[in-house]
């Protein structure tokens, strides 16, 4: 009878002991705010368009967290949402097309400097701070910072404001993987060769 | 006499034909001009240059056409004297075939040199050996010295070791590439530039001791350079290494194993090593550079492959097309041929031959495609772990074959793949032909990319958030603002609304209540104070409601009245007090008329007289001349004293009347505030034209008021309650003036 008390006294002890400690851990190691939220938003391609149809990048990384569909993010297509499944443990879905269509190539904005009217419009549109000028000032466009969100096409009363793809040059050009698929056995080999000989 | 060094080897490298009889068997031949040079600003690792030359200009030899943009950048020279015909983007030597903006220059056949002297005559130095380090640095940026190995580091960047100690200065004279002898022929005729070259960049760098290592597969080159050792009187501190013939023994990193047996840590530089290792090519360039002021504007470039006749090195201007070299070379192009820049290993095949010649271009290969044929179609790993065997940086080709062909960068990063130096080893063992350092160039690329675009992203989320936090804080201080102004706004209508009793309060402070000054605002605040209580009195009259206060109100006013009269009879004996004792002195200037001051005044005024008098009455018994004057001083003496007397007691009455207006204070706030109005009518009424004025003014802005009420409803906006608010403010008004008037008029 006495083991049994003991056991009981022994096991609510130590119940007792790493409840207290689990207790102490999580006032600890307290962790602020809401970490899936931080993760999904370094995964978003913070363009911060808005196609989603959230206000940015960040607002979408917390309905995300909050339980929102995965593919409403255009400018991160499929990879993104490949990242985030991964991360969320969710099943992948196809880009949400209501949404928009990924691009093939990143775009900036390009301003037609002898058509702006200086209007501050687009200035104001324009989420990342990347427009320059001033009321009645020809505006431009930093490259370096345009995300190609699109959102300050739009409000330029003149339409001076194009979309264009991104140039490569040299620095920021590289190798295409070799092409697959031609993986042949050594006869076909000798066929296709003999073939381009000719 | 050369020390003995123990020679390391490198794990993997292989052994393909060297096929270098062909080029290095005559000695080097200077191409002629070209009828245009094509000058890329970019020849080098970092910014591309940036010209200061205009089309049309006219330039001499080794001018500057270009100034380095940036720290990591070289300027770039003019290969000869001429015209400077184009700046513009022209098809630049680089395996993407892509355009960048070149400088052209039409030469004028004179090939006149810039004025030019060695570092040593310039600074007017009579020891060459001790040039300031700093001033070496200087004259090898300034003579757009970049790596002529490959890659086209600049030099005096690289030399810029910052905080790592060299001890050890390595001169890479391996080339181990297959083809190449535009170094091996650089030793043999140029050993001299090379060895002082050595000297040059030892003093820079303060390090002990060079090690110039040579393959050993050119006996001529090292036995030049042995030759120089003795002649530059060098064989102490630069050692000439013979080293065995292993691709790619001529890799920095690999050569540095060879010959100190040290790793270059993955993702270090040598420096860290206590090595700077740079080509020789590039040491004999900086000899030029200091000792004749020569800037870069040549190099000797190997032409060969069986496709040209004429195999052999040429010393060639920076911006001479290939075709013009080639043609020098009589290349006799046939079918599906290509022309390789770089040795068949690490080079790239030329969309075309109107490219120009480059700081790092040290190979012209135009092979048959018998003697180099293209690549056949990749077939399926077969796992053999040959490209492991044969891999100088200890890596696992076969692994970072299939993550590239994944596309797993990740993993591939972790297989450390930016620790490839891109050799080709693996791909030339492999049995089945796979393309590997294509892999891993493009894994390398898209990683790089990847990378560019997630510093982009934070830097779009950094000022996104900036931006929002901007906004927001906006808002907040346009609200402050907002805020701020509202609670003035509402501050000083409070004031207005206490001023009435804020002001007939002070008539309770005892220390203030016979000042003249202060006199006069009570009489006026008692007096606008009036105005008020009449409205409410009025007010009163008319809503049955307080019908029963209007006793109240009228006793007030009855009150009002009173103190009002006792403040104006206290004026105006405060104003004789002021006049009658005008040069009463002391410390408390600021209330002369106090009743306590008074008293004094008072009672001094009586001792004088006292004294006065005595003297008099001591006069009159002596029987003294100045009884007479005497006198009248005594009797000028009383009239003093009674003014005096005067004086005090009008103060004491004020004093009295103070406190009975602080009680009917008291009593007025005890009726909610609504009462000290109707003295007004009895003592301080003010003159109907002024009302008549006021009532004016309010009924324009009543009418005002109506307008904008008008205008907010037209337009919707949601100000139209305010403004009904402030409309019905302005009426109340208007009806308490106009009743104001009216009793104005009747009284």
């Amino acid at each position: 009878m006495s083991t049994i008390i003991i056991a009981i006294v022994v096991l609510a002890s130590l119940a007792a002991l790493f409840g207290a400690l689990l207790g102490f851990a999580s006032v600890r190691f307290r962790v602020e705010g809401n970490p899936v939220v931080d993760q999904v938003n370094d995964l978003l391609p913070q363009t911060q368009c808005g196609q989603c149809g959230f206000p940015g990048c960040k607002p979408y990384a917390e309905a995300i967290a909050d339980g929102e569909k995965i593919n409403k993010c255009p400018p991160g297509g499929e990879s993104t949402i490949q990242a985030l499944a991964d991360l969320l443990g969710v099943e992948p879905e196809p880009l949400d097309a209501e949404h928009g269509a990924e691009k093939d190539v990143p775009m900036v904005a390009y301003i037609r400097e002898d058509e702006c009217i200086g209007c501050t419009k687009c200035i104001q549109a324009c989420p990342v701070d990347a427009i320059l000028g001033a009321a009645k000032q020809m505006h431009t466009v930093i490259v370096d910072e345009c995300t190609g969100c699109d959102l300050c096409v739009e409000p330029c009363p003149v339409d001076c404001i194009d979309m264009v793809p991104q140039s490569t040059d040299t620095s920021s050009w590289y190798w295409q993987a070799p092409t697959t698929g031609v993986e042949l056995i050594a006869t076909d080999r000798r066929s296709l060769k003999t073939e381009a000989h000719a | 006499m050369t020390h003995l060094i123990q020679l390391h080897e490198f794990d993997g490298g292989i052994h393909p034909p060297e096929n270098k009889r062909q080029s290095n068997s005559r000695p080097i031949r200077k191409a002629s001009l070209p009828s245009e040079l094509v000058l890329p600003l970019h020849q080098h690792i970092g910014a591309p240059a940036n010209p200061v030359v205009a089309v049309g200009d006219t330039v001499l030899k080794g001018q500057v056409i270009a100034e380095p943009e940036g720290f990591v950048s070289a300027p770039l020279h003019a290969p000869t004297s001429g015209k400077i015909s184009a700046i513009e983007a022209r098809q630049v030597p680089h395996a993407s075939g892509l355009s960048e903006t070149c400088i052209v220059i039409e030469p004028d056949g004179e090939d006149t040199w810039v004025e030019h002297q060695g570092l040593c005559d310039a600074l007017g130095l009579d020891h060459c050996d001790d040039i300031p380090v700093d001033k070496l640095l200087e004259r090898i940026r300034d003579c757009g010295i970049a790596g002529m190995g490959g890659a086209g580091f600049p030099t005096a960047v690289k030399l810029n070791t910052g905080k790592h100690k060299i001890d050890t200065l390595i001169l890479n004279g391996a080339e181990c590439e297959p083809y190449i002898t535009a170094d091996d022929m650089l030793m043999r005729e140029h050993a001299s530039e090379v060895i002082r070259g050595a000297q040059i960049l030892l003093q820079i760098l303060g390090a002990e001791r060079c090690l110039i290592g040579v393959e050993d597969n050119k006996p001529e080159a090292i036995a030049a350079l042995d030759d120089a050792l003795v002649q530059h009187n060098e064989e102490h501190h630069i050692d000439v290494v013979t080293i065995p013939t292993k691709y790619p023994s001529g890799g920095e990193k690999q050569l540095i194993q060879i010959l100190t047996g040290k790793e270059v840590p993955s993702g270090g530089i040598p420096a860290s090593l206590g090595i700077v290792c740079q080509n020789v090519g590039t040491a004999a360039a900086i000899a030029d550079a200091v000792d004749f002021g020569r800037p870069l504007i040549s190099r000797i470039t190997t032409v060969t492959g069986d496709a040209v006749r004429d195999k052999g090195n040429w010393e060639v201007l920076l911006g001479t097309p290939v075709s013009h070299l080639l043609s020098l070379s009589g290349y006799r192009p046939a079918k599906r041929e290509r022309v390789v820049m770089g040795g068949p290993m690490m080079g790239f095949a030329l969309p075309t031959t109107e490219l120009p010649v480059v700081k790092t271009t040290n190979c012209l290969l135009a092979p048959t495609e018998k003697e180099l044929p293209t690549n056949n179609p990749a077939m399926a790993c077969i796992r053999c772990g040959l490209c492991a065997d044969a891999c100088p940086a200890d890596l696992l080709p076969q692994q970072l074959y299939w993550f590239s062909k994944a596309q797993e960068f990740d993993k591939a990063e972790q297989h450390n793949l930016f620790d490839c130096i891109e050799c080709g080893a693996c791909s030339y063992v492999c049995p089945s032909e796979i393309p590997l350092v294509q892999y891993y160039r493009f894994s390398k690329g898209a990683i790089r990319e990847e990378r560019a675009a997630a510093e982009k992203a934070e830097q779009a989320r950094i000022r996104y958030e900036a931006r929002i936090e901007r906004q927001e804080r906006e808002k907040a201080e346009k609200e402050a603002k907002r805020k701020a102004r509202a609670e003035a706004a509402a501050k000083a209508q409070s004031v207005k609304k206490e001023a009435p009793a804020a002001k007939a309060s002070p008539v309770a402070e005892p220390a203030a209540n016979a000042d003249l000054e202060k006199l006069q605002k009570q009489l006026a605040a008692a007096q606008a104070a009036v105005a008020k209580t009449k409205e409410k009195l009025e007010a009163a009259r008319e809503d049955p409601e307080k019908a029963d206060k209007i006793p109240a109100f009228e006793s007030a006013l009855a009150k009002t009245q009173d103190k009002i009269k006792t403040l104006a009879k206290d004026i105006a004996a405060a104003k004789k007090a002021a006049k009658s004792a005008p040069a009463a002195p002391g410390p408390d200037k600021g209330d002369p008329n106090s009743p306590e001051r008074l008293q004094k005044k008072w009672e001094t005024a009586a001792a004088r007289l006292e004294t006065a008098r005595k003297r008099l009455a001591d006069a009159e018994a002596d029987g003294a001349d100045t009884v007479d004057a005497l006198r009248a001083g005594v009797e000028k003496q009383e009239a003093r004293v009674a003014e005096a007397k005067a004086a005090y007691e009008a103060s004491l009455n004020s004093d009295a009347s103070a406190s009975t207006g602080a009680s009917l204070e008291t009593a007025v706030s005890n009726n909610a505030g609504t009462d000290n109005t109707s003295a007004e009518m009895v003592a301080a009424k003010p003159n109907p034209e002024q009302l008549q004025k006021k009532l004016l003014a309010q009924k324009d802005r009543v009418e005002k008021a109506k307008e904008r009420l008008e205008m907010a409803r037209a337009e919707g906006l949601d100000s139209v309650e305010a403004l009904e608010k402030a409309l019905n403010k302005q009426l109340d008004k208007l009806a308490a003036f106009e009743a104001q008037a009216s009793t104005t008029g009747e009284v």
